[in-house]
């Protein structure tokens, strides 16, 4: 029943979606606003529709409605509430439902928006959404349908239907399948949101940027109404990354947060090129300049959304053996090809439209330092891209599988995120239009020297790998230079009468793209002196332990001190030790290393103790014991310095984003400063 | 707003060159990394068949190796963190997959078929939570003169839907 309800949802909104795209096309070429204006109300009506699919989704999924296939799969009687409800996107079916609701969601966000200035835009705007969100659904009722139900037959042969075939009764199975226990994590619950918000926002700027391509309008206007569309869809990627890698951490055992997984990498992708077109953007308000580029940036960017949909859940390059199992393989990559040839042509054809009136003429000016950054992102890129289809392109090349593994991607972008940090602590201080070594000098000198300073500092306290002073050095150079950035700020209102942290704070509230741009900025050296941490500093050891044994690494030890097991009223046997930590020989505190056993799916699960400050994290893991008595029971420790900080830099990258995003009061007369600057007028020094 | 007609774009020649040129280099640079790191970071992916046939050949040199899990084999030492177990020859041709009936039911048949080649691995590390009978391994490392295949890595896919969206689970 209310299966049904559900499945009339998602094909009243399927038809639809059908519908508006055509009645957008239609209006467009009869000139009449009144079809664009139901195009548009047909976008809005698809969010309620699949709004009561997706809630009638998550009623099943609670209820444990077993006789629905997808129900019966994802969930189980041991799950609580909020796992049964989140169920919603644990499985590939519910996935692609719960993204054509969040991608219904944002299309009709933005129809409700003030269109008086964009009229021409509106109907491709329409088009783009609409039809990609009729692509997800077609999938989603043609090939992933959530709602198929279980039927038996007289014979007892079971099969899958969305409606009783003659002959058959419900078929309810007992209990279901239930998530996999090692998803049942907080930052695995969250975390699947998280990235397909980022993923699906990214279509609004493309669905602009396609607008702009095809009514000819060749200024930065696309780029100024999806400016904060953009900066959300990043921050929300940049987020569902993070809280990736913190599962990874806190779940996976192995010590580590980011394993260049092809799935990660797909994840990945379209941030590459999300961040390179954020900067890139700057260039083109700036300066009327890389307008093509843009566009292709966008272009890929979309594109790279659907491709990393489809990895994350598909399992396609996870598994190196079943490529394209699943009928929607196929189908993906030709809504993918044919999406990227449209948009390509789209803007083959406006390519001399698109050529910019000036052209950069210093190595040194902050485009060409943007330029630079633009292309260290798409060189990593590449480098992604070309390890994920490396077993492929060897396969069809040489009849052979050759893989790459972590090795070729550390070692390949290594020095490109090294160019990327020295870059943040230079281009902040050229200058637009041109910078001679000698102004430029002139603004680096101190910061420079501070940071020198500091890495001699480093040395001395015994840092001797060259890679890990290397990469610190850089984290102290580009903070130097922006607490530089804003001191020089706030100095300038200062001398205007206002006290220092007045200043600091109007400096940031009127300029918050810029100033939270360089909060993002000491985020990102954040997470990086995290990473050097853990890439450089990790110590690890393993042993068998019997009571009031220790183990030593680094600075710290570990000492058995007990074990017990017990089962949980959710199904789990748990066996749980008890581990003194100590710090040069004073103690710290306890640790409780576990492994848990789900009864139900004979999975068990380690889960580590964890021992975190800013210094250092000790990870204890357990890893076997002496059954019954616990006489014995054998540890892997893993000393981990410094990795808080890439959760700390995390924090500090979305308030950065936070602040860079929020509505501005002065957006108007900024406005009126683009336009003024769009027709000709000279530059207003910065 | 009307577009704007390209006028200088003739104009500064030397300052075109300059940029393709520091281009060009940094293009160079990019595509030395990608491929000094390919000639490190690459591994010939074999199917069990596959190592055994090039036989003498594969040992010692740097490989990827998938196949099914024989449960009754799976050996952990704690004292040493020495986990060995066999593998089973699965086929790595989708259609053949397919024609099992999916990467389930191959692994199923797989671990039941005794005629099939069967390779041993030890890895040393932590046991991971996911190996278990008929679950699919792969593993990285080489071929041991032993006929034993030295893993430095372990992956494991239980072939359920959710399991399949697992990132790795153990590395070493």
């Amino acid at each position: 029943m209310i299966a049904d309800l559900g499945f009339f949802g998602l094909l009243t909104a399927f038809l639809l979606a059908l519908y508006g795209c055509a009645a957008a096309l239609y209006g467009h070429w009869q000139r009449s606003p009144r079809w664009v204006a139901s195009a548009r109300a047909a976008t809005l009506l698809t969010f309620p529709l699949l709004t009561l699919s997706a809630l009638s989704l998550v009623y099943s999924l609670i209820d444990l409605d077993f006789q629905i296939e997808y129900v019966a799969s994802v969930t189980s009687r041991s799950m609580p509430l909020y796992l049964r409800a989140t169920a919603l996107w644990g499985g590939q079916a519910g996935s692609l439902l719960f993204w054509s609701w969040l991608m219904s969601a944002f299309a009709a966000a933005v129809m409700l928006r003030d269109w008086r200035r964009d009229r021409d835009f509106q109907p491709w705007v329409i088009l783009v959404c609409l039809a990609t969100l009729a692509f997800f659904l077609a999938m989603v009722l043609f090939f992933e349908n959530p709602f198929v139900r279980l039927w038996q037959g007289i014979t007892g042969t079971v099969w899958t239907a969305l409606w009783q075939p003659g002959g058959a009764l419900p078929y309810i199975p007992r209990d279901g399948n239930g998530l996999n226990p090692l998803l049942r994590h907080p930052g695995m619950i969250i975390h699947p949101p998280m990235l397909y918000l980022g993923f699906v926002s990214f279509v609004i700027p493309f669905a602009f940027a396609i607008a702009a391509l095809v009514t000819g309008r060749s200024d930065d206007r696309w780029i100024r109404v999806t400016r904060r569309w953009t900066l959300v869809a990043w921050l929300f990627l940049s987020l569902g990354l993070l809280l990736g890698s913190r599962w990874a951490y806190d779940v996976l055992g192995w010590g580590g947060y980011w394993g260049w997984d092809p799935v990660e990498i797909a994840a990945f992708m379209p941030w590459l090129t999300g961040t390179a077109f954020l900067h890139s953007v700057m260039i083109q308000e700036k300066r009327g300049l890389f307008k093509h580029w843009n566009l292709l940036l966008v272009i890929l960017t979309y594109d790279l959304v659907i491709f990393g949909t489809f990895l994350t859940r598909s399992g396609v390059l996870s598994s190196v053996h079943a490529f394209a199992q699943s009928a929607i393989g196929p189908l993906f990559f030709l809504f993918i090809s044919v999406t990227l040839a449209v948009s390509l042509a789209l803007l083959s054809r406006r390519w001399q439209a698109l050529k910019s009136d000036v052209e950069m003429t210093s190595l040194l000016s902050r485009e060409a330092l943007f330029l630079l950054n633009n292309f260290l992102f798409v060189s990593i890129l590449v480098i992604c891209f070309l390890g994920v289809i490396f077993p492929l392109a060897s396969e069809i090349l040489t009849g052979q599988q050759i893989t790459v593994g972590p090795i070729y991607y550390e070692s390949a972008t290594r020095p490109l995120w090294a160019a990327l940090l020295l870059l943040m602590g230079v281009a902040p201080l050229s200058a637009w239009r041109a910078s001679t070594a000698r102004t430029l000098g002139r603004a680096i000198w101190k910061p420079l020297l501070g940071s020198v300073l500091v890495a001699a500092i480093m040395l001395l306290n015994g840092i001797r790998q060259p890679g890990a002073l290397l990469g610190l050095w850089l984290c102290a150079y580009v903070v130097l230079v922006t607490s530089y950035e804003f001191w020089r700020g706030a100095q300038a209102r200062q001398a205007k009468g206002e006290n220092f942290a007045l200043a600091l704070w109007r400096l940031v509230a009127r300029n918050r793209r810029r100033y939270g741009g360089y909060i993002i900025h000491v985020g990102v050296v954040l997470i990086a002196i995290g990473i050097i941490g853990i890439e450089f500093f990790q110590q690890e050891t393993q042993g068998r332990l019997a009571i009031g044994e220790q183990l030593q690494a680094s600075d710290y030890a570990i000492e058995y001190v007990s074990l017990a097991e017990f089962q949980s009223a959710d199904g789990r046997l748990v066996d749980r030790a008890v581990v003194n930590v100590y710090r040069d020989g004073v103690f710290v505190r306890e640790l409780y290393p576990r492994q848990d056993f789900y009864m139900e799916s004979q999975q068990p699960m380690t889960i580590p103790g964890l021992h975190s400050t800013w210094e250092t994290d000790v990870y204890v893991l357990l890893v076997s014991w002496e059954p019954i008595t616990g006489g014995s029971a054998t540890f892997k420790m893993y000393v981990n310095p410094l990795v808080s900080w890439v959760w700390l830099g995390g924090f500090v990258f979305i308030v950065g984003t936070l602040v860079a995003a929020w509505p501005n009061r002065e957006m108007q007369a900024v406005e009126l400063q683009a336009r003024s600057r769009a027709r000709g007028l000279p530059l207003k020094a910065r | 707003m009307s577009s704007k007609t390209s006028s200088k774009l003739a104009s500064s020649g030397t300052g075109r060159s300059k940029f393709l040129i520091g281009g060009l280099l940094i293009l160079a640079a990019v595509v030395y990394l990608i491929i000094s790191s390919t000639a490190v970071g690459a591994q010939f992916f074999f199917t069990v068949d596959e190592l055994l046939l090039r036989g003498p050949d594969a040992v010692g040199k740097p490989a990827r190796i998938a196949g099914a899990v024989l449960g009754d084999s799976i050996r952990y030492d704690s004292d040493t963190l020495t986990l060995s177990f066999t593998i089973v020859h699965t086929p790595a041709d989708t259609q053949l997959i397919n024609d099992e009936g999916g990467l389930a039911a191959a692994l199923d048949t797989a671990v039941a078929d005794p005629s099939r080649n069967r390779l041993e691995i030890v890895y040393i590390g932590v046991k991971p939570d996911l190996l278990r009978h008929a679950a699919e391994a792969i593993v990285s490392g080489e071929l041991g003169e032993d006929g034993v295949f030295h893993a430095n890595e372990l992956l494991l896919r239980c072939p359920t839907r959710y399991e399949e969206a697992l990132p790795g689970q153990a590395e070493g």
